[in-house]
């Protein structure tokens, strides 16, 4: 039997502190649906998605009633589509037929509509990153991401060029450039990402796998608050102990999805993500640790403890840990950012900075609409340096938000929250990135 | 299959009773009950093994929800495997 306490302590953090499973998804392999008739290859697409997921969002929701633990998302992840695709063009057609899928299975978002182009293009990839504007502003559910640079291979900066122009007319594409939000440019992208708006079922996943991924910020926060003026040694030690119990429910969660559904527990994903709710804030978890407001000094020092305190009490409660795995701090998502950020306290340097010690990158962060296509690849040429240095993932979501200038704020509604517009640096930088190639891989690469 | 029975409210007299009353029409077990006032509330907390039970956990769910309702306090079925895997080993 269990103690009182540990009962409450569990209903507690369920009821009060925002505990839940972020969400439950499920990877697919595309490769068998290949054909040179896109016709038919979007059929196969359409059957299999809608075949292995069928019972998907029924079963996470037994889980939810009989565990009594909230689970927010149920979602899908597919194999890039730029590979399956290859063979018959027609790449929009595959967006569209995913989001058919989807909605007919009733997950609230399905990631891969992605592309590899680390170290170059192949005539297909070119062609299949030119449709991501059009896929996102003609379907609803799909997510979609390019991987553009790899401590192995270098940074394709050809790949960076691009993606600012992407990023800008998927943004005038869509309503307040919320295509943006469903458009990650990555660094080292991880094959077994459970969330969006990256995930994509890598090339190495089994046929069918169920990947997890937990939250609670705010169980985080409300355990520091119990440990007020303590050192650092007790409040790395308080986090590594929640962590630990959070993630004890996201293996229980995996393994009886997994059960239930009859397909592969994949991973558990130990990042801390945050939503705009009140109490589920990443930032507050920061200035609960003596920070006035996040984005001051002291902030990135902060966010590297919890980052990695997390990991170790995350990595002993799960037989399998992957995806991203480390704290996530998108702006419009957490109601501690927003308020950094509109305040002035949290600038795009300073996040730019938080993201070398955590994952995943330069998150849902607003800029101003007239922002120059250079300048967002520029942003990205630097976050994805940082990535392919420090052999780490690194990601943007940037939205170049039509018509908003700094100050305004932009909604997006739901999980995705609301963006204060941020200041960027104006100073030009089209020389640089109208130079083109490909930045050689760093000299730590080489470690055969 | 063992299940977590919460009861969080508001001191009255009959809320055992009613509860209770409620599992054993429906063929449901209590292995172990104890309460407790934690921060003024009422806890209490009952093990139950509802493997005989004449209705489905869902189904059994939902009555004890709409009996909460009735007498003003907060009650809750879950499977225990939450609290055993979040406090063992």
């Amino acid at each position: 039997m269990f103690t009182p306490y540990e009962i409450m302590e569990t209903i507690n953090m369920i009821q009060n502190e925002n505990l839940d499973i972020r969400t439950i998804t499920m990877g697919i392999s595309l490769f068998d649906c290949i054909s040179d008739d896109y016709k038919k290859a979007c059929q196969k697409v359409y059957d299999k998605i809608t075949k292995c997921a069928k019972n998907l969002v029924k079963t996470g929701e037994d889980i939810e009633k009989e565990y009594g633990i909230p689970i927010i998302n149920k979602r899908i992840s597919v194999t890039p589509i730029s590979y399956i695709s290859s063979a018959c063009g027609n790449h929009v057609e595959f967006a569209k037929i995913l989001d058919k899928a989807a909605k007919e299975v009733g997950v609230n978002f399905i990631g891969g509509y992605s592309a590899h182009v680390a170290k170059g293009y192949t005539n297909s990839s070119y062609e299949f990153v030119k449709s991501i504007p059009d896929a996102l502003s003609s379907t609803d559910l799909v997510c979609s991401s390019v991987n553009v640079a790899t401590t192995k291979a270098g940074i394709n900066m050809d790949a960076v060029k691009q993606m600012g122009e992407i990023i800008k007319e998927t943004a005038q594409r869509t309503k307040d450039g919320l295509g943006c939000a469903k458009f990650v440019v990555f660094a080292n992208s991880v094959e077994d990402n459970p969330f969006m708006a990256g995930a994509f079922h890598g090339t190495g996943e089994p046929e069918c796998v169920i990947n997890v991924g937990v939250s609670g910020p705010g169980v985080v926060k409300c355990a520091l608050e119990k440990v007020k003026g303590a050192d650092f040694g007790v409040v790395a030690d308080t986090i590594k102990k929640t962590a630990f119990k959070i993630t004890r429910m996201g293996q229980l969660v995996a393994v009886e999805a997994s059960k239930r559904l009859g397909v592969p527990f994949g991973i558990v994903d130990l990042s801390l993500a945050p939503t705009p709710a009140i109490g589920d804030s990443v930032a507050h978890i920061l200035e609960e640790m003596g920070l006035e407001k996040c984005g001051t000094h002291g902030t990135t020092a902060a966010l590297a403890l919890l980052n990695d305190a997390v990991k170790k009490g995350g990595v002993m409660a799960s037989s399998y840990v992957g995806g991203l795995s480390g704290a996530f701090i998108p702006v419009s998502e957490d109601a501690g950012m927003i308020d950094a950020a509109s305040v002035g306290a949290l600038s795009l340097e300073k996040l730019e900075a938080m993201t070398c010690v955590c994952s995943v990158g330069l998150d849902m962060i607003a800029v101003p609409g007239d922002t120059p296509a250079e300048t967002i690849s520029a942003i990205i040429a630097d976050e994805v340096a940082i990535g392919v240095v420090n052999n780490k993932t690194t990601a943007v979501r940037i939205i170049p938000a039509p018509g908003k200038k700094v100050g305004d704020m932009v909604e997006f509604g739901g999980l995705l929250g609301k963006a204060p517009v941020m200041k960027v640096n104006n100073y030009k930088c089209d020389e640089f990135i109208n130079r083109g190639g490909r930045i050689p891989a760093p000299i730590h690469s080489l470690k055969n | 299959m063992k299940s977590v029975i919460t009861v969080i409210g508001k001191d009255k007299v009959g809320i055992i009773a009613k509860i209770s009353t409620l599992l054993a029409d429906n063929n449901v077990n209590i292995l172990d009950i104890s309460q407790t006032i934690m921060q003024d509330m009422f806890t209490m907390i009952m093990m139950v093994d509802i493997k005989e039970s004449a209705v489905d956990f869902y189904k059994l769910s939902e009555s004890l929800e709409k009996l909460g309702e009735e007498i003003g306090v907060s009650i809750r079925i879950q499977h225990e495997d939450i609290f055993k895997s979040m406090h063992r080993i």
